[in-house]
C-alpha cells in the first residue's frame, strides 16, 4: 500500500539527530511491548509480514506521532483481537481496573477464546524455507525494471524504485517467502530475492541526485521484469 | 520520535502495556518471566560489541574475513553469534574508494543478533526518508564528509537479508590486540554513519 511507512525519498523530516549513549530501551513499557512480541513471534499466532502490514494500517497521523514501540503495541493488539485471543474490550476493561487501582481483577470469560491454538491453526515463522529450492529467473549483471505496481495491501517494493531500471548485483537464490501474498494468507510463493543496484540519477533525476552514489535494494522476483536487450 | 524521550512517558501507554501483559499471563499465552529473559538478553547479552568482535576478528584473520564476506551468518555462528531477525547476512566492506551505509526505508530492519536493537535515530522518519535520496548530505551532517571520488553505496534492507558494514582497519594498529581493536569499532561504523576509526587518545 502507498502508506506513510514507505518513506524513502520524502522531504520535510529535518535533520537526523543522534543521541550519544542512548539506552537499549528508552521506556520500560516499550521494552515490555517489544519483548512480548518477541515471545509471541514463536507461538504461531501471526507471521512477520502480517505483523508489519498491521503497522502500515495505522492512520498516517497516528503512525507519525507514535513511537516505534507504540506502533508495535497497536499491531499486537489488533492481531490478537482478530485471532480471537484477546479482545479490545478485555484490554480496555483491564486498563480501567489498573487506572482505578483495583486490587483484584474481574475473572475473564474463556468461552470461545482461540487459545491454545490448534496445531493446524499455527502460522509458520521465518522467511527462508531451507527445505525448498527455487530457480531464479534473472542473473547477475542483467538489467531489470521494477514493476510499476501499487498494490493496496502489503508489499516490500518501495515507491521510489517503481518503474526504475537497475542492474542485478546479486542473486539471493534461497527460497524466500513472498511477503506481498503471505501477509494476506494468499500463499508463500517462494522465490529468489535480488539485490538490485540503482544509480542515484535514475532514482532522483539529474538535477537533484548526488554524484557517484548508488542505492542497493533487495526485491522479490515478482517485483522485477527483465529489460530485453536489442 | 525517539529523540524526544526526555519528555515524560505517556502514562496511558504504560498502563495499556501492563494491562495486555497481565491478560496474556492470565490466559497463558506468555509468562512475564519469558518476557524478562528477552529484555535481559537485549539489555545485557547482545549489542554493538557483538558486531565489533566480528569485525575485529576479520581484521586479524584473513581466512575468517573471506568466510565472513562469503556467508556472514555462517561466519558469525563460528563465534557463537546468531538469533532472530537475521536469516541471511551480507557484510559489505569499506575501501578507500567505497563507503557503505545501511537503512530500511519501510520499517527499521536491522541485524539484531549482530548489533543489538537499533538506536532511535535509525528508526526516525528523517533517516529513513533522507538516506536513500541524499546520503552524502546526511553523512556530512553526521560528520562524514566524503569526496566525490568515493562511491557511496546505500543498502536499503527491505527484504529479509541484513547488512553489516565492515570499516577499514586503521593504519598503525598492528601492535593492538583483538580486544583493543574491538574497542575501536562503534555501532555507527557498522551502520555506516561513521567512517574513520580513531585510535584511543587520538584527537578528533
Amino acid at each position: 500500500m502507498n502508506g506513510i511507512h514507505d518513506m524513502g525519498g520524502l522531504h520535510g523530516f529535518g535533520p537526523v539527530e543522534i543521541e550519544p549513549n542512548e539506552p537499549v530501551f528508552t521506556t520500560e513499557w516499550g521494552s515490555r511491548v517489544f519483548c512480548m512480541v518477541q515471545v509471541i513471534d514463536g507461538l504461531g499466532i501471526w507471521n512477520l509480514d502480517e505483523h508489519r502490514h498491521e503497522i502500515e494500517l495505522m492512520a498516517p497521523e497516528d503512525y507519525l506521532s507514535d513511537t516505534y514501540y507504540g506502533r508495535w503495541m497497536f499491531a499486537m493488539e489488533r492481531i490478537l483481537e482478530r485471532r480471537n485471543i484477546l479482545s479490545r474490550e478485555e484490554v480496555d476493561h483491564r486498563v480501567e481496573e489498573i487506572a482505578t487501582d483495583k486490587r483484584e481483577f474481574a475473572p475473564l470469560q474463556s468461552v470461545g477464546r482461540n487459545w491454545p491454538l490448534a496445531e493446524d491453526d499455527k502460522v509458520p515463522w521465518g522467511a527462508w524455507r531451507k527445505d525448498e529450492v527455487v530457480k531464479p529467473e534473472f542473473s547477475e549483471g542483467q538489467w531489470v525494471r521494477v514493476r510499476n505496481i501499487h498494490p493496496p495491501g502489503h508489499t516490500r517494493v518501495t515507491n521510489y524504485t517503481r518503474g526504475k531500471a537497475g542492474e542485478v548485483f546479486r542473486v539471493n537464490d534461497q527460497a524466500w517467502v513472498f511477503p506481498d501474498t503471505r501477509a494476506h494468507y494468499r500463499g508463500e510463493n517462494l522465490q529468489a530475492v535480488y539485490t538490485v543496484r540503482f544509480e542515484a540519477q535514475t532514482l532522483w533525476g539529474e538535477e537533484h541526485a548526488e554524484p557517484n552514489s548508488y542505492v542497493y535494494i533487495d526485491l522479490s522476483e515478482n517485483h522485477l521484469e527483465l529489460i530485453q536487450e536489442d | 520520535m525517539g529523540h524526544d524521550h526526555t519528555h515524560p512517558e505517556k502514562a496511558w501507554q504504560a498502563i495499556r502495556t501492563e494491562a495486555i501483559e497481565s491478560l496474556l499471563n492470565e490466559i497463558n499465552v506468555l509468562s512475564s518471566d519469558d518476557v524478562d529473559r528477552v529484555v535481559k538478553h537485549y539489555e545485557e547479552n547482545v549489542g554493538p560489541k557483538t558486531g565489533a568482535s566480528v569485525i575485529a576478528r576479520a581484521w586479524v584473520d584473513p581466512e575468517f574475513k573471506k568466510r565472513l564476506l562469503a556467508d556472514g551468518l555462517a561466519a558469525c555462528e563460528e563465534l557463537g553469534i546468531g538469533g532472530p531477525e537475521t536469516e541471511l547476512l551480507h557484510v559489505v566492506e569499506n575501501t578507500p574508494a567505497i563507503h557503505n551505509v545501511v537503512v530500511c526505508t519501510l520499517c527499521s530492519c536491522y541485524p539484531w543478533p549482530i548489533l543489538g536493537l537499533p538506536p532511535a535515530w535509525y528508526k526516525s522518519s528523517a533517516y529513513r526518508s533522507r538516506l536513500v535520496r541524499e546520503p552524502r548530505k546526511v553523512l556530512s551532517e553526521l560528520g562524514v564528509v566524503l569526496a566525490d571520488e568515493i562511491e557511496v553505496r546505500v543498502w536499503d534492507s527491505v527484504s529479509e537479508i541484513r547488512y553489516l558494514v565492515m570499516p577499514e582497519r586503521p593504519e598503525n594498529t598492528e601492535h593492538l590486540s583483538e580486544a583493543e581493536l574491538i574497542d575501536l569499532i562503534s555501532r555507527d561504523h557498522m551502520i555506516g554513519v561513521a567512517r574513520d576509526i580513531k585510535l584511543n587518545g587520538q584527537e578528533n
